[in-house]
């Protein structure tokens, strides 16, 4: 790579602690948040969804609900079954793979409560709303499939009859077929230590704070869709796929999007719903949905059983890792559902030399919520499977946990290396990021003290918890992902236009939704091309706009989106530098290019980007063969992922007489290679934290036994609230990535995975002197206390969930004059 | 109709609207105040806060009718003369928000906040914030920042603009007091 | 969410109000501070025809001292009991377990009576009431009554509250330098109680002289636990007292299993939380 430019006298644009641009509107109130739109003539749609997991639509009565104020119409999937297509599912794991047909809106039979099953499209939201409880359903009930472990079993009821089974794939990967390397099964049957766990990775549900919402305007040349999206070209393409609309005639744009975490990652059905109502009305048609409908209808995330096997020597070198899992789909495969426990299966091994390895994951239809990519998607779960098992076998082989994994992780010497999996991680340092963080976090005198109140018989014990994590991200490799039968590439597109006057458009193919990808472009683009951070403008999240690209997921944005649009800056500047010579009536190998001027080596001629930019515009005197504009546009594909990396370190408290689990201390420091962004990074990290620690303490998506969610508010389903999480401390140690000349390598997902394991391991340690071994997510504390009492549940209510509104409707209270006021 | 009066962000509106509406609805779609957003249905995300009469309040658990005679500050009020509040100042130099859906809602709580108790710990901001959700930042920068906001805001130490209003009196929460802290042009 | 169609009357006095109830019999709701019952509208769990916003009767709001009796007016807010100088010195465990109702947000707006109204087994502060022996002034169409707590509450959200009656104020002794304490244990901070326990003493010399214990969320109303308070009293405010004590703490309860808590983990957190409420009460 060759050296980047700055401005001499200041300071460089890459790894400034830039605020951000994206603020402004954000903290005044001025956003444009989809549900913020409103255009003439615009209807509203309302959802009727089915209550029941799986039934039989026995009939829809709607007369009377089409005869209320102001409703224009009200469509079942009946009067929409010719046109509405099956939604895409583009990440088919197997040539064998079972997918069932997947309407938008159900048309004979609902799979999971909460499906669509009649819309209103009404003048207002609320008389929309109101009709929908007039439409009358009748179902006949179909026998619910919920438990994964017996949805295969034979003698199973099935959630899709016409597939004749629940399994919908199985994917194996073995290190001795692979010849990556031994065989496990060897492996296991000559270990000297072997440790056996099964972990369940409870259902979570994404949570962005934005509710989803989606306008279509049918009324110009092209059809116009706003959507709370994070993919808006993705969503562009599979609209034109699934409903056979010429793909130039629609524009989808994502506007301010209010997170997404995955869970916007997604063609939805409201979507293709809102999109044929626009079309078949002729009016502009808006959705926005309640909070209660994102928690039943948006796709969930994680749900798997992991049974895992280790074998390793007694001086703790390990020797062989298998892993079985199964992964629960919900009732219908959406966009890359049956791919997330994939996207695992190559980091079980993580950061550590096993000389044998077998992966197979079972992927399980149920009558629940299709699941999808969470934040780490597949990643969170074999980080946490792995990170749990060193802890185990830590515990089994009285080794210090840190001192084992030291024994067993990839050697600062060591790489590039080719991994058990065949992935080759190209570099990383766990040394450094594992000493650092051993200092930050006073490991030492946080194990004198957990000593000193083991000794004491303390009500309040202290556990210390470690996670050394990596993580595969950066989507791209198109070649890789291709490999793994996703049905898309994993390139990054970017343009660059420098105006007349010398200020700069972007154009890229990602789409941010919280990130802060306006401010890190604008550095990145105006420390290459020397403009100042103030005349870069980024344009994102319109397929009119930005044409080309692939969106955001996957930790993917900087490292092949960012990259892409250096890039393009260079482009600019070598098209730049043949008009400059001409202008400057010099060979192009006597200019140099810095700080946004080309100067003439050895003399005080040039000229800057800006007038070379006018002189491009005005065309009077290009050289031969120039077109009249300073714009050029790249696309990147990188050779191979990414791997940040890092230490975590959890520090808990736990109570036992309640059960109740506190963290004390948490530190990590994260590797994410080269940062463009401080401020940024480390805001990413705070936030992905706070994820991982939900899913190790509080939050999982529960259903009742007929397939019912009951953590279906935010008063059920525990989003941790400030008052809920400790203060972090966040560092980093910075190894390039030699995939991509900026060396990054990318945060969005590295705290939620790395967090998950440390936090569960440290309770788990709090108790190892009581017997205990392993807490189920979420280590609620009746779990914990439970783990510490060995007293098993009392009833059948194992499932933990907040004490919210779902006492409010069963309570049967709110007679009629009750004061109801205050809560 | 009911028909309600309301001053919101310093202007006066009359209208007549159904007795289901709520304030946040009315907000919104009456008025254009699309600044203010709704994020659950059980009043536990807090995005929709805002102030009624100097005081925090969910305005999807208040309806409109409600806030009949009342004064309404949302964060559209906040900025003055294109001048930011110094909280939404410190939101921003504090990197206290990532995709902002829940910033209004948490900007105008911390207000509130602060005039409950000008100088809170870190362990008092947290608590302070326990009604409002955020998924991005893991509410580190948010607690940066307010506390951040409380230095600013100290009698003194401020801006220009804390001191556009009378002297302020010892620190009590007084409703007069409040609508000093919030801005509110109308105390 | 949008609340289904309902007819709003904001009455500004009680005899406004009972008229406006009688009028509509079980077809009303009654709007205090509207922080539980605007979620149920907002979800149509509830459909009532009319709603009486109590809102703008200004003879139900604030706290005065009457001879022996702190009178709290029902539509006092969370936040002005919590700001109150005579519930700060007469009935220091109502601030105290006010303090932990939901968030700042939702104490602006709900209010005291509402929440006793609302008789939720996890609110907060039904318990409180209980164990302060607190009366309940109610308003009916033949005139007032008064029903004391023990008897107030009925049921899971169900009180001795008629369709056509309202609750006014509540009086109770005062409860002038007594040690207390509300212990809430809860699943995440804005979360409503797996198990609350509020704890009045009274030392005198070292001693314990009298004790008042209620539980939240022990039943489907709230409990007061006689055997502990039975246990303490005249014994020396120490913690080997009150752990025995403590152990009556689940007598005569009768909790149920949820998704937080089942039967026997609320019974043993009763004993816990009872052991740590009356340590801090009573400064031991």
């Amino acid at each position: 790579m060759t050296a980047i430019p700055t401005t001499p006298g200041t300071e460089p644009e890459l790894g400034r602690a830039r605020k951000r641009k994206e603020d402004a509107r954000l903290i005044t109130g001025s956003t444009r948040w989809t549900d913020n739109m409103a255009l003439p003539g615009m209807l509203h749609l309302a959802v009727l969804r089915s209550p029941i997991a799986h039934a039989r639509i026995a009939s829809i009565d709607a007369d009377e609900a089409r005869r209320m104020s102001g409703v224009q119409a009200v469509l079942t999937g009946r009067d929409l079954a010719d046109e509405q297509g099956s939604l895409p599912c583009a990440w088919p794991i197997t040539e064998d793979m079972k997918s069932p047909q997947a309407p938008p809106m159900a048309v004979d039979e609902v799979h999971f409560a909460g499906e669509v099953v009649a819309v209103v499209a009404a003048r207002s939201a609320a008389e929309a709303r109101d009709a929908l409880d007039a439409i009358d359903v009748d179902y006949e009930d179909l026998p619910v499939v919920l438990d994964m472990e017996s949805a295969l079993a034979d003698d199973s009821p099935l959630v899709h009859s016409d597939l004749g089974t629940n399994r919908n794939a199985t994917w194996t990967f073995d290190s001795a077929e692979a010849g990556t390397g031994g065989d496990v099964e060897q492996a296991l049957a000559d270990a000297e230590v072997r440790v056996e766990r099964t972990f369940r990775q409870q259902r979570l549900i994404p949570a962005f704070m934005e509710p989803r919402s989606v306008v279509v305007d049918p009324t110009g040349e092209q059809f116009t869709m706003w959507s709370a999206t994070q993919v808006p070209h993705i969503l562009r393409t599979m609209l034109a796929m699934t409903l056979g609309v010429p793909e130039q005639k629609i524009r989808v744009i994502a506007p301010d999007v209010g997170g997404g975490f995955g869970g916007k990652l997604q063609v939805t059905p409201e979507e293709v719903i809102t999109f044929l109502l626009a079309r078949r009305l002729g009016r502009p048609v808006k959705w926005t949905e309640s909070r209660s409908e994102t928690m039943v209808s948006a796709h969930h995330g994680r749900d798997q059983v992991q049974k895992l096997a280790l074998s390793a020597r007694r001086d703790g070198t390990v020797t062989g890792l298998k892993v079985e899992l199964l992964a629960d789909m919900g009732a219908y495969l959406r966009l890359v559902s049956p791919g997330v426990p994939i996207l695992g299966a190559l980091m079980f091994n993580s950061i550590y030399k096993f000389p044998a390895y077998h992966f197979t994951c079972t992927n399980v239809f149920t009558n629940k919520t299709p699941t999808d990519a969470y934040r780490g998607a597949g990643r969170p779960e074999a980080t946490f499977a792995i990170e749990r098992m060193m802890d185990e076998l830590a515990a089994e082989l009285d080794m210090d946990p840190l001192e084992l994994r030291r024994k067993n992780w990839i050697g600062r010497d060591e790489f590039p290396f080719t991994t058990i999996a065949g992935l080759t991680y190209d570099s990383g340092d766990y040394e450094a990021a594992t000493d650092r963080a051993l200092e930050l976090f006073g490991y030492r005198q946080l194990r004198e003290e957990q000593a000193r109140r083991r000794e004491q018989g303390d009500t309040v014990q202290l556990g210390i918890g470690v996670s050394t994590f990596t993580e595969m991200c950066g989507l791209a490799p198109s070649r890789v992902l291709g490999s793994l039968s996703y049905g898309a590439g994993g390139w990054e597109h970017a343009q660059i236009r420098v105006l007349p006057t010398g200020k700069v458009e972007v154009v890229t193919g990602v789409s941010p939704h919280g990130q802060g990808h306006v401010t890190a472009w604008s550095q990145i683009v105006a420390e290459r091309l020397g403009v100042p951070f103030d005349d870069v403008e980024v344009l994102h999240g319109d397929t009119q706009s930005s044409p080309r690209g692939l969106d955001t997921y996957g930790s993917r944005s900087l490292a092949v989106g960012g990259v892409a649009a250096v890039h393009a800056a260079d482009k600019v500047i070598e098209k730049a530098k043949t008009i400059a010579a001409h202008l400057l009536e010099c060979s192009e190998d006597d200019l140099e290019f810095s700080g946004g001027r080309f100067g003439v080596r050895g003399t005080d001629q040039g000229t800057g980007l800006a007038d070379v930019a006018l002189a491009a515009f005005a065309a009077h005197d290009l050289p031969e063969g120039i077109e009249p504009n300073l714009d050029a546009e790249a696309s990147f594909d990188p050779e191979n992922f990414s791997f940040p990396h890092g230490t975590h370190l959890c520090a808990t408290e736990v109570d036992t007489e309640t059960g109740a689990v506190r963290i004390r201390s948490y530190v990590c420091v994260d590797d994410v290679g080269t940062v463009v962004n401080p401020l940024i990074v480390e805001g990413q990290v705070h936030g992905g934290l706070a994820q991982g620690i939900a899913q190790a303490l509080y939050e999982e998506a529960v259903h009742d036994e007929d397939g019912t969610l009951t953590t279906a508010t935010f008063a059920d389903y525990l989003v941790p609230s400030a008052a809920d999480l400790p203060e972090f401390t966040t560092d980093r140690t910075e190894t390039r990535a030699t995939s991509n000349p900026l060396g990054v390598k990318g945060v969005g997902e590295a705290g939620t995975i790395a967090s998950t394991p440390a936090v569960v391991n440290a309770v788990v340690d709090a108790l190892r002197p009581l017997g205990v071994d392993d807490v189920e997510m979420p280590c609620s504390p009746q779990r914990v206390w439970r783990a510490i009492t060995g007293t098993r549940t009392s009833s059948d209510t194992a499932a933990e969930a907040g004490g919210g509104l779902g006492s409010m409707d069963t309570g049967g209270g709110f007679a009629a004059g009750s004061q109801g006021g205050s809560r | 109709m009911p028909r309600i009066t309301v001053n919101v962000d310093g202007t006066t509106y009359t209208d007549e609207v159904q007795p289901r509406t709520l304030l946040v609805q009315y907000l919104r779609e009456q008025l254009g105040k699309v600044g203010t957003v709704v994020g659950c249905d059980t009043s536990n995300c807090g995005a929709c806060t805002v102030h009624m009469d100097g005081h925090s309040v969910k305005s999807c658990s208040v309806l409109a009718v409600q806030a009949d005679g009342h004064e309404i500050t949302t964060i559209e009020g906040l900025a003055r003369d294109g001048q930011l509040h110094p909280m939404q100042q410190s939101f921003h130099d504090n990197h206290a928000l990532q995709c902002g859906f829940c910033t209004p809602g948490m900007i105008m709580q911390a207000l509130d906040l602060l005039a409950e108790n000008p100088e809170p710990d870190e362990q008092q901001v947290r608590e302070g914030l326990e009604g409002n959700l955020c998924r991005c930042t893991g509410y580190q920068n948010i607690v940066r920042a307010v506390r951040d906001a409380s230095e600013r805001m100290r009698p003194g130490a401020g801006p220009p603009m804390e001191h556009s209003e009378p002297t302020s009196p010892p620190r009590t929460a007084t409703e007069q007091d409040r609508a000093q802290v919030t801005g509110g042009q109308h105390s | 969410m949008i609340p289904a169609s309902f007819d709003y009357i904001a009455p500004t006095t009680v005899e406004e109000a009972m008229a406006a109830l009688d009028e509509a019999g079980e077809d009303a709701k009654i709007l205090a501070g509207g922080q539980s019952l605007l979620p149920v509208l907002r979800m149509r769990l509830a459909d009532p025809r009319l709603v009486v916003d109590l809102g703008r009767v200004p003879e139900l709001r604030g706290v005065r001292q009457e001879g022996d009796s702190l009178v709290i007016g029902s539509m006092t807010s969370h936040h002005e009991v919590l700001g109150d100088p005579l519930i700060r010195e007469h009935a220091k465990l109502l601030a105290l377990a006010t303090r932990t109702v939901a968030d700042p947000q939702v104490r602006h707006r709900g209010t005291f009576g509402g929440s006793l109204a609302h008789a939720d087994p996890a609110g907060d502060l039904p318990a409180p009431a209980l164990a302060l022996e607190a009366d309940m002034v109610i308003a009916g169409s033949s005139g007032r009554r008064v029903v004391p707590a023990s008897e107030f509450f009925v049921d899971y959200f169900t009180t001795a509250l008629q369709p056509n009656e309202l609750l006014v104020e509540v009086r109770m002794p005062h409860w002038t330098g007594w040690g207390a304490h509300y212990e809430k244990f809860n699943r995440v901070a804005q979360a409503w109680s797996v198990v609350g326990v509020a704890a009045a003493v009274r030392t005198e010399g070292g001693a314990i002289a009298e004790a008042r214990v209620g539980l939240t969320n022990m039943g489907p109303t709230p409990v007061r636990a006689t055997g502990v308070e039975q246990a303490l009293l005249g014994r020396p405010a120490t913690s080997e007292t009150i752990r025995e004590a403590a152990r009556h703490a689940a007598e005569g309860t009768s909790p149920t299993s949820d998704a937080s808590a089942d039967v026997d983990y609320r019974e043993h957190l009763a004993e816990v939380l009872t052991g740590r409420a009356l340590t801090t009460a009573a400064g031991a």
